[in-house]
């Protein structure tokens, strides 16, 4: 049977623990030709410059080709043609599907119609797997470990896919922490603090940035966007709040890192990017080896 | 009583010689249940009656259809809004078959995921929900991965 990633929950710990060994291995030695003659089809049906630049690098850096496009408008799409009918016929030419789409549940559909495996490079606001797996990578590279890992989350946590993706993979190691720091309408969903209070794992709710943070192993930034607001005097209200400056930082812990899946807007001052504790920008950088760590984990090719 | 005053009696509330009796449906839903099944297409006789007492309901439908027999995936749609329909197959005036309607644990098909932004609201595509909850109803699509409450749910 052919490997997908379309969600992070299909994947066991085992499948977790195995990419992130093989994405210290191509950080060791990125160029490595094991796709060497494959070809692999990369499909933005909507812009993500960012994530197309960092699978399409992680191809090139393992020999591989690519076909594909990069917005649904220069495509067959934009005359009309199904998601079904486009995956049949690319699926006849390459050996692998990368693909993001605006529409959620695109990417298992895909996989059902596909002879070939697809990785999910974002469908909506559903699922993006491999940005969890890159995070996870940078949560073991800066702590030396994923389990006994205190995470603060904050900024959008009702609508932010990455903490919940995040929150259900930290799950699957020991003793893992969470605090929720977020507006009381981007709160945690309750069915995410019901999955850890049904697991007996800790939780603890704030809604403001003090020093609380100086238990944090992790900060993990997201975005508070004004779109998300009902009311216009609410984000007014609570844009400023969730907002982490340097000054913020001093009696954090020395081993904390901040990450954030970028791009960022103002949720972080540019006055923390000098400060070592600033990992959002390596973290991008760590996605590369990742993807190529997928890769080759569902072609079997290491 | 004697067995043949009891069956005499019996007689009179199925009235029908072949067919299906549904029982125990909640009377608010007895319409939707005519039209999921596809009664107003059926050339035989029906008979139907709501707002009969029940102990366990409060009050119950019931509908009676002479000469025609449910495959098992007809009656799976009821079993969303019939939660506790019981049917009674009659051959002869005899009840030869009492089946119990269940949720399933997984419903493909008839019911539309609620989130306009899934797929299978975009494309020709049959719907799949994990139950995940079925008192009250709740639907996880196997697709966009959102969850269907009961109040929510729309027969396709
Ligand atoms: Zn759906």
């Amino acid at each position: 049977m052919k490997k997908d990633l379309i969600s992070i929950t299909d994947y066991s710990k085992e499948d977790y623990l195995r990419i992130l060994k093989l994405a210290a291995d191509f950080e060791e030695n990125p160029n490595q030709r094991l796709l060497e003659g494959k070809v692999v089809a990369s499909l933005f049906f909507e812009p993500s410059t960012r994530t197309r630049l960092s699978f399409e690098t992680a191809i090139n850096r393992l020999g591989g080709r690519i076909v594909g496009f990069s917005d649904a408008g220069s495509s067959s799409v934009s005359k009309g043609e199904t998601l079904h009918d486009t995956i049949r016929m690319v699926s006849n030419y390459v050996d692998l599907i990368v693909m993001r789409h605006p529409l959620e549940g695109s990417a298992r559909y895909a996989a059902e119609v596909a002879d070939v495996p697809v990785i999910n490079a974002g469908d909506g606001a559903n699922q993006h797997p491999t940005q969890t797996l890159l995070d996870m990578y940078s949560i073991l590279k800066t702590q030396g470990r994923l389990d006994n890992i205190n995470i603060f989350m904050i900024g959008d946590l009702k609508y932010g896919r990455t903490v919940h993706s995040l929150l259900m993979a930290m799950t699957e190691f020991k003793n893992p922490i969470f605090n929720f720091i977020a507006p009381e309408e981007l709160s945690m969903p309750e069915e995410y603090k019901m999955f850890l209070a049904d697991k007996g794992i800790r939780y603890f709710e704030h809604t403001e940035i003090n020093d609380n943070i100086n238990h944090a192993d992790i900060i993990y930034m997201t975005r508070v966007q004004k779109e998300r607001f009902m009311d216009p005097i609410e984000y007014e209200k609570v844009k400023n709040v969730y907002i982490l400056k340097n000054d913020m930082l001093k009696g954090t812990k020395p081993n904390m890192r901040i990450l954030h899946p970028l791009p960022r807007i103002n949720e972080i001052h540019p006055d923390v990017d000098k400060n070592e504790k600033a990992y959002y920008f390596t973290q991008a950088r760590n996605g590369v080896f990742t993807r190529q760590a997928i890769i080759a984990h569902i072609l079997n090719l290491k | 009583m004697s067995d043949s005053l009891k069956k005499k009696l019996k007689l009179k509330v199925s009235a029908i010689n072949d067919g299906t009796v549904i029982d125990h449906i909640p009377s608010e839903n007895l319409f939707k249940v005519i039209s999921i099944l596809g009664l107003e297409r059926v050339k035989s006789q029906i008979t139907f009656g709501f707002n009969f007492e029940s102990e366990k309901m409060g009050s119950k439908a019931i509908i009676k259809v002479s000469d025609v027999f449910f495959e098992d995936d007809e009656i799976n749609k009821i079993s969303l809004i019939a939660r506790n329909a019981k049917l009674n197959i009659i051959r002869d005036y005899e009840v030869v078959e009492k089946r119990i309607v269940e949720v399933p644990d997984k419903v493909i098909g008839i019911v539309k995921c609620f989130n306009p932004k899934c797929i299978t609201n975009n494309e020709e595509i049959t719907t799949y929900f994990n139950v995940i909850s079925k008192n009250p109803l709740d639907l996880k699509c196997k697709y966009c991965e959102k969850i269907t409450h009961e109040h929510q749910m729309v027969i396709k």
